[in-house]
């Protein structure tokens, strides 16, 4: 089955997961600008990363057929830095014409800060500036629940966002209901340990449908499975769902939440007859 | 949405691999158990048992209750105290 991973960050990975994926069904990838496991020290650092992001890996995963799309900010936990983060935002703008380029992502929170929170408000800003999407980081472990109940508020709160062009990403059993009670997509990340497994995937739709529903690997330079999303096909198959919703899970959703961005130039690939009906 | 197999296919499928998470955390336990040093005081092992409880008690959305226990607690004044509020 044809699928998208739209949250893998594909800088932290070989050459050969890209080939890898292209062998899984994977014809499309979107890679939000996140923390490189280290603090950059200047702006140019992450201007370099935004070439890194829009031109290197576009044409890297075009060496096997995978359409690749980006989202630029500067992350969670470096917005902490206040002044950089100033500098990176005001660099941004550059890029956001530049192909491939959906809006800005992965912003968030990681600590939940006033900080974090100040340079995730002043990301709206900008978002709704340049009438971009948006695609949103929530904390991990203990911090998940706070930090998503912090970011409902600040979204809420702003009533020039249009919510079907946010997602708000890593939901869990405790985040899920809320997200999408409030009318925005949510992304369920794959990922060992500290999110969710394939089968919690599959419950979650189960108890929540699939409406506005994605299913990432979030693949990075941590311990993590840049084919989980075929992990979660197979659990769906398990359990007895029909093709068609998981299709509509790993490949329609994720199309049509793309699809509100002007630089999704997404070329699909042909479909077989069988599929093609689904 | 309804689930496809019935619960008696759902525990088929299930008991083996949850009788082995229930060895590995027992097992975990007992290793805290053996080694030195105290950590009666330590909030995590209170979050595990707990999250234990809700196991043997619940009869429902036991994985959302369980992520609760492990969650710190919401501020609902937040945005006055970090002096964020909406304009």
């Amino acid at each position: 089955m044809y699928y998208i991973d739209p949250h893998i960050h594909m800088v932290s990975r070989t050459t050969d997961d890209y080939e890898t994926l292209a062998r899984m069904g994977c014809v499309a990838m979107s890679e939000p600008a996140f923390w490189a496991g280290f603090d950059r020290g200047s702006a140019e650092s992450f201007h370099d990363y935004f070439r890194q992001l829009t031109d290197f890996e576009r044409q890297r995963a075009g060496q096997f057929g995978l359409q690749h799309y980006t989202w630029l900010c500067i992350n969670a936990k470096e917005a902490e830095n206040v002044s950089l983060s100033r500098e990176v935002i005001a660099m941004i703008p550059e890029f956001l014409d530049t192909p491939g380029v959906l809006g800005i992502g992965e912003i968030g929170l990681n600590k939940n800060t006033k900080n974090e929170a100040t340079i995730f408000l002043e990301h709206l800003e900008l978002a709704v500036k340049y009438d971009q999407q948006i695609l949103i980081h929530t904390p991990h472990l203990e911090d998940k629940y706070t930090g998503t109940r912090m970011i409902l508020d600040m979204l809420c709160d702003d009533t020039r966002l249009d919510r079907s062009r946010v997602l708000v990403d890593h939901v869990e059993e405790h985040t899920i209901r809320s997200v999408l009670e409030e009318g925005f997509w949510a992304g369920m990340t794959l990922y060992p340990v500290s999110k969710c497994t394939p089968e919690r995937a599959v419950d979650m739709i189960e108890m929540h449908g699939a409406e506005r529903l994605l299913v990432n690997s979030a693949g990075d330079w941590g311990p993590s499975k840049p084919t989980a999303v075929p992990d979660f096909i197979i659990a769906m198959r398990r359990r007895g769902h029909p093709e068609s919703l998981i299709r509509k899970v790993v490949y329609d959703n994720p199309r049509e939440f793309f699809s509100q961005s002007e630089n999704f130039d997404f070329a699909p690939p042909e479909l077989d007859e069988a599929e093609a009906n689904l | 949405m309804p689930i496809p197999l019935d619960a008696p296919e759902v525990l088929d499928r299930e008991f083996l691999l949850v009788r082995a998470k229930l060895l590995e955390i027992a097992a975990s336990l007992d290793r805290i158990g053996r080694a030195e040093g105290q950590v009666e005081g330590d909030r995590r092992l209170q979050l595990i048992h707990d999250a234990l409880d809700v196991l043997r008690q619940g009869e429902s959305d036991r994985a959302e209750q369980i992520q609760m226990i492990c969650s710190l607690s919401y501020d609902e004044q937040w945005q006055e105290k970090f002096d964020l509020l909406p304009r």
